[in-house]
């Protein structure tokens, strides 16, 4: 009794939180213009496709995405490799801290720094500040998911392969990288799908020829009903859906 | 990382003690005035009320997410599908998640449209823009956040223990109350300061939901950096903002609780 009871609970609650998703997805194929259900339609699809700003955000967001996803993967890497190596209770400190820290405090704070850079060089707010930010910001998760992952990864495979006479760096590229090769992929993946997704930090660092996809919906919810605005965010629900499952596969390996 | 995160930070804690230029820079000389705004009560209000709405929010994710958990951690072979599905809708994007409530809760958004062709209602009720639209941003958004760690702690459960309970003669809600969850509460203690420290430094919910009216303090950061263009009262609130997340956490790791879960 008490079971069936939990379980129609868990039902509810899960309908709570896909069904407003399901919601905004179905109404992307609505054929009227305002909230009621007229047929079944892809003119809001065909008109996001042919949207210049939307077009001109979406490239933006991939080149930020792309970069900042490569180099983040990186740097977070061998972050991780590096704390797995020694303890470093201050860089991992930091890394926490910085997961919890409020979104909007990263942001201001990057600005300021950038603020505080143009002062001495005649530079301005652009593409690139939006990628060091995004940069920034997804390290932690990655070295996170790498963390977690050379937690359960035998020290002793790379000790055998120094015995066995290779050097530091092959021990690392030959056996170690081929080990975490899912790990790290999983982790490139989420990287992107976080910069990807960001708003808040972005638009207090982005300059005014970086408008990124999030910030033209953003501005385009802010204007209001606008069905545009359903089709764009159903075609993010179900990227963002593939890449992820596609992570976790990875991880899971 | 130290140079991305950290030296931003001491850059703003410097903004803090400066002075406000007069084309919104900042400037000399050295001050705790900034700080001293702060009390000024118009913050100081926006202060407790980001204070209350997170933790009405991480009282309500606790009552909803518990039980989800529960279940979750009960469901045997289907477990990981499960876990799956709370953290499906997690994973897409913020904005679309927040814009979802948009278009469901407007003046002309589904429910009232609804709600208006059955002749319910006689005009659009005012479900946007206010704190009850926050908060079900709030948890619709951080369930996710607590549900896990609440799982984690379930899932490590002996149901030995409670089976051994209901054989002693123990009725379900006892049970419930004082075996299950005394014994699971690292993990709803680790969900809620999860919980609590996103509301807290929420800015997109509050924006987007709450309209102009409930201004939390993250909106205020924003605001200061932005159109106030006061740059180090902005830095001050923001690190405000982020004392007051630091000692929540400080709290739970040094917290008995913690060293059970870790």
């Amino acid at each position: 009794m008490k079971q069936r009871g939990l379980a129609v609970y868990a039902f509810c609650a899960l309908a709570f939180l896909h069904l407003p998703l399901l919601i905004l997805v179905a109404f992307s194929f609505n054929a009227n213009r305002f909230t009621v259900w007229e047929g079944f339609s892809l003119r809001w699809y065909q008109a996001a496709l042919s949207d210049p700003q939307l077009a001109a955000g979406l490239l933006n967001s991939l080149i930020i995405a792309g970069i900042a996803g490569v180099l983040s993967t990186i740097i977070g890497t061998l972050a991780a490799y590096g704390m797995w190596r020694r303890a470093a209770p201050v860089l991992s400190g930091t890394l926490y801290l910085s997961l919890v820290t409020p979104e909007i405090v990263t942001g201001v704070s990057l600005l300021a720094l950038f603020q505080g850079v143009f002062r001495f060089l005649h530079l301005h707010l652009g593409l690139w500040t939006v990628i060091i930010a995004h940069v920034a910001f997804s390290i932690a998760y990655v070295t996170l998911v790498l963390s977690a992952r050379l937690r359960g990864y035998d020290r002793s495979l790379e000790e055998a392969a120094l015995d066995l006479g290779a050097s530091p760096w092959h021990a690392f590229t030959r056996v170690t990288l081929p080990v975490l090769a899912p790990a790290i992929a999983a982790a490139g993946l989420l990287a992107l799908v976080v910069s990807f997704d960001d708003y808040v930090i972005t638009s207090l660092v982005a300059g005014v020829d970086s408008e990124t996809l999030p910030m033209v919906i953003y501005a385009m919810a802010r204007r209001g009903v606008s069905p545009v605005v359903n089709a764009v965010s159903a075609l993010i629900v179900v990227g963002f859906s593939v890449i992820i499952l596609i992570s976790q596969r990875l991880q899971n390996q | 990382m130290a140079l991305f995160f950290l030296l931003p930070l001491v850059i703003v804690f410097a903004c803090s003690l400066l002075t406000r230029g007069d084309y919104g820079g900042v400037e000399q000389p050295w001050t705790l005035e900034s700080y001293l705004r702060i009390l000024d009560p118009l913050y100081l209000a926006i202060f407790w009320r980001s204070l209350w709405i997170a933790t009405v929010a991480t009282a309500l994710c606790s009552l909803l997410g518990f039980p989800l958990a529960l279940f979750v951690a009960r469901a045997g072979k289907r477990r990981n599908l499960y876990l799956q599905l709370v953290l499906l809708p997690f994973w897409t994007s913020f904005l679309v998640r927040t814009y979802a409530w948009l278009f469901i809760l407007r003046d002309t958004g589904l429910v009232n449209t609804v709600l208006l062709r059955m002749h319910l209602i006689a005009g659009p009720l005012p479900l946007l823009y206010n704190d009850g639209a926050v908060l079900l941003g709030l948890v619709y958004n951080f369930l996710p956040f607590f549900v896990l760690p609440v799982y984690a702690a379930l899932e490590r459960l002996d149901p030995a223990l409670a089976e051994a309970a209901a054989d002693l003669g123990a009725r379900p809600w006892p049970v419930l109350w004082r075996v299950i969850v005394p014994l699971s509460a690292p993990g709803i203690m680790a969900g809620a300061v999860l919980l609590f420290i996103p509301c807290l430094g929420a800015y997109l919910i509050p924006d987007l939901l709450g309209g102009g009216k409930t201004v939390m303090l993250g909106n205020l950061v924003q605001n200061q950096f932005t159109t106030a263009r006061d740059w180090p009262f902005g830095s001050a609130a923001s690190l405000v903002l982020m004392l007051l997340s630091a000692l929540v956490l400080a709290g739970l790791v040094r917290s008995r609780v913690a060293r059970e879960l870790l």
